[in-house]
């Protein structure tokens, strides 16, 4: 039971549930989890010392499910977080949350009261998996050591197949303590049955086919299906044989090339004018593992009206939902392209891509070339220096709100899980958490942590765990002064009344530095490079905090429930994003 | 409308609450809701009467899938059916009043369950609409409904539709997104045009061994 000797796997043996605990996610492969012990979660931690398991203490459980969360987006394996009873598990409840809606395959252990107390308002005690039945796919509680490895790789299981979410076990003390055999090989899941739903019929895929023949204007919608199902290849195969334009969800940014000549960029609310144009004209919607958000859309009831609709999903609560299909294809979504594409006619798009290109070409030069740098600091600055100093290859995190979109619009993906972003939830204090579980996922890369003011300082405190487990993560705190987005729309529908979003912030360098973490403050556009320069080559963690127009706005913009193509645009006094020597 | 639901569930602590949670979540009220065992072992089988949208039909099935817990859901609503509801009654009845109240439960092939000096108790089973036209004549006539207790309805298809008879059949569909190969469509069409032909002529079901199965995932 040493580290490294995985012979507990191999020979059923008799451990204590705490132990089996451990040995079940050493047999799922787990090498990290991120958790804060307690009380009721104890006897796993005294056991952990027995397995070669790194588990990463991090400073609020919320966190703790970020980085799990982000964990399995950056890595495609299941991401681990374990917390105690009541307070501890509560405090997960958002964790998971955002993992649901964004589909993220997690594993969430809580500890809990011993099951002789259950239901007494013992101290720290909560039904918490009465609490998180909404916001997990599944949830358990194991009240015996015995029951404890089936309901772990079960828990594994769910959450990894189908459409992937977060799974909690919640396992009480006793459990814990108690000895019972254990025997890693018997406790494997049954395989899944098929849903029995999946309707990707031959006869289906042909009406598909059908319809993408007889498609003038047809547009690929690029969700966060693809990087589930891993189909980037499958829609990219799409995409350019049958001469399709790829529109991206804010979650499907890197799931299909930046730069490719066929990709838009993102639609929606915050999408550029000509995506959402091309869209609103388009006469096919193929829509690849999304679903229909009203974010993306708009108003249902002026939503694409002249196009037909091929929804791909693996989901089949997803069908029909928002958007009818006129075909649903319900299957995982490689496997369904996997069918079509030999099906696939060659078909000329040239005059539609043609008419799109026009489209932007127009929008391009006034939304984002024809004004003038006036040498103030604007985030989209940040966000476009930022992608150019890295040449895109970093993996970014990002919270939610103006800096989120800012990003979106101006640092261009070319690779699939290089943004990790609370799409669905849209969870301030997402971005440095999510940072810490995406370097641990994937140590090579560079990582950078991109939040607000107001986001950063819901985790902050995580600062300290970037500084004890010796991360190199960079920050950046897009800083206004309020909390921009919400601003945003008091001054668009509240008549500019600003209640309680001019925040006060600490001095973030100041801050950093109390952590032991370097920082600078960049207050105009020729110090970014600079700065960026630092971060990047410093060894060790970096925060930037970059004080940027307070009162900027995110263009061009749907107001909520309006029509996709009745944005409001850039106004003209707006910055521009690249002067002339940056294209 | 009236949706109708048989669902089986796996047969564990907390699953009820799970479907009674989606229907709050989805805001559908439920009608009716009977739980009871099932032929399969494990397993409970419930009959869900919702009110919904005519539309939300496949959306419900598809939601109820998603629970872990669950193993097979139909929408009976959509198929030849047969349904039924027990109902107990309890009229206040004195020795005077008691002889129309015979008649009445006569009439509408109830039972006299129970009778005391004030009261008496009618057991009646049936549809829904029986069940309501005996409540509507005790209600309009001078007695007096003392306490009603309702099982809610129980609903089984008429001949069968069974995915394996279908599989039987050979009416099967390859369909890709699955690894685990072809299985039966769970369109309606065909499975409709079976049951109507299977009416009445019982068939041998080929036992399952995997039963009861892990849910779908």
């Amino acid at each position: 039971m040493k580290n490294g000797d995985s012979a507990i796997l191999n020979h059923p043996a008799r451990l204590t549930g705490a132990e089996i605990l451990w040995a079940t996610l050493e047999g799922e492969g787990v090498r990290e989890v991120f958790g804060y012990p307690g009380g009721a979660i104890l006897p796993a931690y005294d056991a952990l010392r027995k397995f070669p398991i790194r588990h990463i203490l991090v400073r609020h459980e919320q966190s703790a499910v970020h980085m799990a969360d982000a964990y399995a987006r950056a890595s495609g394996r299941v991401g681990v977080a374990v917390g105690t009873s009541g307070p501890g598990a509560t405090n997960m409840v958002t964790g998971l949350a955002t993992a649901k809606m964004d589909s993220s395959p997690i594993v969430v252990i809580t500890g809990q009261v011993s099951s002789k107390v259950l239901g007494t308002d013992a101290f720290q005690e909560v039904d918490i998996t009465g609490i998180t039945l909404p916001v997990t796919k599944h949830n358990y509680l194991v009240t015996r050591a015995e029951d404890l490895a089936p309901a772990l790789r079960e828990a594994f299981c769910i959450a990894a197949s189908g459409r992937p979410g977060p799974v909690l076990v919640d396992v009480t003390k006793d459990a814990q303590q108690a000895v019972a055999e254990f025997d890693f090989a018997a406790a494997a899941p049954r395989p899944a049955r098929p849903h029995p739903m999946l309707n990707a019929s031959p006869e289906r895929i042909a009406q598909a086919v059908e319809l993408l023949r007889a498609s003038r204007r047809p547009v690929i919608l690029a969700g966060n299906g693809i990087l589930k199902s891993g189909a980037m290849s499958q829609v990219r195969a799409l995409a350019e044989r049958a001469q399709i334009p790829v529109a991206c969800t804010l979650l499907g940014l890197g799931s299909f090339p930046a730069s490719h000549e066929l990709n838009l960029g993102m639609m929606g609310m915050h999408g550029e004018f000509f995506v959402n144009q091309s869209i609103q004209q388009a006469d096919l919607l193929i829509a690849c593992g999304m679903r229909f958000d009203d974010r993306v859309t708009g108003s249902l009831a002026t939503y694409a009206p002249q196009a037909k609709k091929i929804h791909i999903d693996i989901d089949p609560s997803e069908i029909d939902k928002n958007v009818h299909a006129d075909i649903a294809l319900i299957g995982d979504l490689a496997a369904v392209l996997d069918a079509l594409l030999p099906r696939l006619p060659s078909r000329d798009g040239s005059a539609w891509l043609k008419a799109i290109r026009a489209m932007k070409g127009a929008e391009s030069v006034r939304d984002i070339r024809n004004m003038p740098d006036n040498g103030h600091l604007y985030a989209a600055h940040v966000m476009h220096d930022l992608w150019h100093a890295t040449s895109g290859q970093a993996l970014i995190s990002t919270d939610v709100g103006q800096h989120q979109m800012w990003e979106a619009q101006y640092y261009k993906h070319e690779t699939p899980r290089s943004l990790i972003t609370s799409g669905g939830l849209g969870t301030m204090g997402f971005a440095l958490p999510a940072a810490i579980g995406a370097k641990i996922a994937c140590p090579e890369k560079e990582v950078w942590a991109i939040a607000g003011d107001g986001g950063f300082q819901m985790t902050s405190p995580e600062l300290a765990t970037i500084a004890q487990e010796h991360l190199d993560i960079n920050i950046a705190i897009i800083n206004n002064g309020y909390l921009g987005m919400v601003r945003q729309w008091q001054e668009a529908f509240y008549d500019k009344n600003y209640q309680s979003t001019p925040i006060l912030s600490p001095d973030f360098v100041k801050l950093a530095e109390a952590y032991g973490i370097r920082a600078a403050a960049v207050r105009t556009r020729g110090e970014v490079s600079g700065a960026v320069e630092e971060a990047r080559t410093h060894q060790g963690p970096f925060l930037i905090n970059f004080l940027v127009e307070q009162e900027d706005s995110v263009y061009p913009m749907v107001p909520s429930g309006a029509a996709l193509h009745e944005m409001i645009r850039r106004p003209q006094a707006n910055p521009l994003v690249e002067t002339a020597s940056d294209t | 409308m009236q949706h109708t639901f048989v669902a089986y569930v796996e047969d564990k602590p907390g699953v009820l609450t799970r479907v009674a949670s989606l229907f709050r979540r989805l805001n559908i009220n439920i009608v009716s809701l009977t739980v009871g065992r099932s032929e399969r072992q494990g397993a409970s089988r419930m009959t869900i009467v919702s009110d919904a949208l005519p539309a939300a039909g496949p959306r419900i099935m598809a939601s109820l899938y998603k629970l872990e817990n669950v193993i097979e859901v139909d929408d009976v609503g959509r198929f030849s059916s047969v349904s039924r509801e027990l109902a107990l009654i309890k009229v206040a009845a004195t020795p005077s009043t008691r002889s129309h109240l015979f008649e009445l439960v006569e009439v509408f092939r109830a039972r006299v369950v129970d009778l005391a000096t004030e009261s008496m108790m009618i057991e009646i089973t049936g549809t829904e609409s029986k069940i309501e036209g005996l409540l509507q004549v005790l209600n309009e006539s001078e007695d007096r409904v003392l306490e009603i207790c309702r099982t809610g309805q129980m609903v089984m298809r008429r001949g069968h539709h069974t995915s394996r008879v279908l599989q039987a059949l050979g009416d099967t569909e390859s369909v890709v997104g699955s690894k685990a190969g072809p299985f039966p469509a769970s369109e309606s069409g065909p499975q409709e045009e079976l049951s109507a032909s299977a009416d009445g002529e019982p068939e041998n079901i080929p036992a399952d061994p995997d039963f009861p199965d892990k849910n779908y995932r």
